[in-house]
């Protein structure tokens, strides 16, 4: 099984024309992910890619039944393009763009509480669960079915993760980014509950970075309610306090979102953590050996 | 992005907030006439883009004009050390000139995100002018919060309750009241990631004043701010980060010796880290972004070579898409073009990885060839001894 996203996914694409929007749409489509149409307001009617585009997200649900959405949209539209998806009932939202202001996450945040939609991102890689569905920008290629969910703030480094385990023969789930921004729509808490409750997840990778304290709440969950083998990476164990580390939520400020803190609440929690990115592979091996 | 003291002062006394008077000198001869206009005692201000001023001795004051063009005389070209500063210190070259005020108190006023809540969180205590890291960690219960509503903003009632918890009263507690609902609309209006006030006074008169100011704003709010972008202070950044922002490069510099280039956030951490690890010292953060494309590396080399502590260079690409055989093009291309001495280890994964290794080691540079992050980190920093 897997998580969120599967073969019966049915995905519309948010800024479907734009230059990224159509590569990376054409890779999903050739991956297999269910692609049914895209959104561009003034470009309803149209065909791209070979598949209807629409003018709002309403009026593309109503007529493809689409159920899942990825945003391309520039920093300044997406989080109006996440509220207009939610409204439109979608049951997961999966937000690529990078550089939306916080001030509008904010909002788009409060607009999806009591609401169904998840979403996932923004400013991350997205979600693959690998042989069924990619809604995302990650290299298929370096994927495999299996049993280990993958949850990360990072993009190249979840590469870098997945690439170890398929290397070592050992396949994943479900891999989702969730993002580097402040403001997120999925948590880790989230992700791990899922992973936990998915009965073909056997192990779950969990990489983190400095900024904010959303892996110590992750470690809380972890030791409360997670039985199955945690192994974790922080990013960020040189980085100096003060200054944002390429993704906008990395940051070290005020004394907390330090790696040191976060490692040792992982550990705390009975999470493998790993000392370096290069052994996230082998000890993911390691814990389903049983050791 | 960061701003001066004298320049969050000004955007919030625009949202009604009360600060001392004064303006900001870039010159002994300003400053004087600023210190004249005033009148009286006055204090003379470093303005660089670090806490901890008035320890380093970039606070001064004066008790009159030809007394303040002294000290202005010191501190302009003088390097200010603070905790915040590192050894390296920032070289003073504004200064805001205040009047002085009688303080009765000193309280703390802040905003900044709470990411848990999703929501921006108002935090007020009696226990001002002091570190509030120190606070937060050693007496959290002196530090009063509310969270401020998305769209709707500060209530005054909740204000109130900041104002008379933290200890104030009558007539003055209506003015921080007033003052509080300032600094939230300034929060919100300036798409600020910080707004603080530390320490805000309670003056000899019963106003209260913001006696010190700090406000952070959000780089991607400032495509619709763009009177703010203006406040930019490339002085105060390090010259080859601000080279590297022209070239659209995330780019940090670092003391160490060994310099890495980098796809994504993430990775550029974790690359840093491993080099450490194994014994090194990274001599810099660098993304050069998901499509590491030609120009790009060739502007990454160009930053990364200007840093005259390295001693070799790690580049470390997860391409997944990106052929490794147009990467491996451009990385020697931007060697040969730039004449790059110091040695380089290749560590990439992508398509194409087989013919773009041919490619490095055939060009007659000095590149080595990593397999996996740990070998690439021990070959780098061994070839950095």
């Amino acid at each position: 099984m897997s998580i969120l996203v599967n073969e019966n996914s049915r995905v519309l694409v948010q800024g479907f024309t734009g230059r990224e929007a159509t590569f990376h749409a054409g890779q999903c489509i050739a991956y297999g992910t269910n692609i049914v149409g895209g959104v561009v307001p003034g470009r309803g009617g149209q065909k791209h890619l070979d598949r209807p585009v629409f003018d709002t997200v309403a009026a593309a649900v109503k007529e493809t039944g689409a159920d899942t959405s990825v945003i391309f949209v520039p920093p300044a539209f997406a989080a109006d393009a996440v509220m207009e998806a939610a409204d439109a009932g979608l049951a997961v939202v999966v937000c690529i763009t990078e550089g939306i202001p916080t001030r509008d996450m904010i909002r788009a945040w409060q607009f999806l509480r009591g609401r169904e939609t998840r979403l996932i991102g923004p400013n991350c890689p997205g979600i693959i669960s690998p042989g069924k569905c990619k809604i995302g920008i990650m290299p298929a290629h370096i994927h495999k079915p299996g049993g280990v969910g993958v949850v990360s703030r990072s993009g190249t480094l979840t590469y870098e993760a997945v690439h170890q385990l398929t290397k070592l023969g050992i396949g994943q789930s479900t891999c989702i980014g969730i993002g580097g921004d402040p403001i997120i729509g999925t948590t880790f808490v989230d992700a791990l509950r899922l992973f936990n409750e998915d009965p073909e997840t056997s192990a779950i990778v969990m990489i983190g970075e400095i900024g904010g304290t959303a892996e110590e709440t992750a470690a809380a969950y972890v030791a409360a309610h997670v039985k199955k083998p945690v192994v974790g990476f922080i990013a960020g164990q040189t980085a100096p306090p003060g200054r944002r580390m390429g993704h906008a939520g990395a940051i070290i400020s005020g004394g907390s979102g330090k790696a040191a803190d976060k490692i040792a609440a992982m550990r705390a929690a009975g999470i493998t953590v790993c000392d370096t990115p290069a052994e996230i592979g082998e000890k993911v091996q390691a814990r389903l050996a049983g050791s | 992005m960061k701003i001066h003291e004298y320049q969050a002062k000004a955007l919030l006394a625009a949202y009604g907030v009360p600060v001392p008077r004064g303006e900001a000198a870039f010159s002994v001869e300003e400053a004087e006439a600023v210190a004249r206009r005033l009148g009286g005692s006055v204090v003379v201000k470093a303005q660089i883009h670090a806490g901890g001023r008035g320890k380093g001795g970039g606070v001064k004051v004066a008790r009159d004009a030809a007394e303040a063009a002294e000290l202005a005389r010191k501190m302009l070209g003088m390097t200010l050390r603070t905790h915040q500063t590192g050894p390296e210190g920032r070289v003073v070259q504004r200064l805001l000139v205040e009047e002085t005020l009688p303080i009765e108190r000193e309280l703390y006023l802040g905003i900044v995100l709470d990411r848990a809540q999703g929501k921006p969180v108002f935090m007020a205590s009696a226990a001002g002018g002091m570190d509030i890291e120190e606070v937060a960690a050693k007496t959290p219960e002196l530090i009063l919060k509310e969270s401020i509503e998305p769209g709707l903003g500060l209530q005054p009632f909740q204000a109130r309750k900041l104002a008379y918890g933290i200890g104030l009263a009558g007539e003055t507690a209506g003015a921080a009241v007033k003052l509080m609902l300032g600094l939230a609309r300034a929060y919100e209006g300036l798409d600020a990631s910080l707004a603080e006030i530390n320490p805000l006074v309670v003056a000899g008169d019963g106003r209260v004043i913001a006696l010190d100011a700090k406000i952070n704003l959000d780089d991607n709010a400032l495509f619709r701010h763009k009177d703010l972008v203006e406040l930019r202070d490339r002085n105060e950044e390090d010259p080859l980060e601000v080279e590297a922002s022209g070239f659209d490069l995330n780019y940090i510099k670092l003391d160490g010796t060994v310099a890495c280039m980098v796809n994504g956030a993430g990775l550029a951490m974790a690359t840093m880290d491993i080099i450490k690890h194994f014994g090194g010292s990274p001599a810099n953060f660098l993304d050069v972004g998901g499509g590491a494309k030609a120009e790009q590396i060739r502007n990454a080399f160009h930053i990364l070579l200007s840093d005259r502590n390295v001693r070799a260079v790690l580049i470390n690409i997860f391409g997944g898409i990106l052929r490794c055989d147009t990467l491996a093009t451009g990385v020697v291309a931007a060697a040969r073009e730039l004449n790059v001495q110091a040695p380089i280890v290749v560590r990439m994964e992508g398509t194409n990885v087989e013919l773009g290794r041919k490619i490095l080691l055939e060009s007659g540079l000095n590149f080595t060839l990593a397999d996996g992050m740990k070998d690439a980190a021990e070959k780098v920093v061994r070839l950095a001894q």
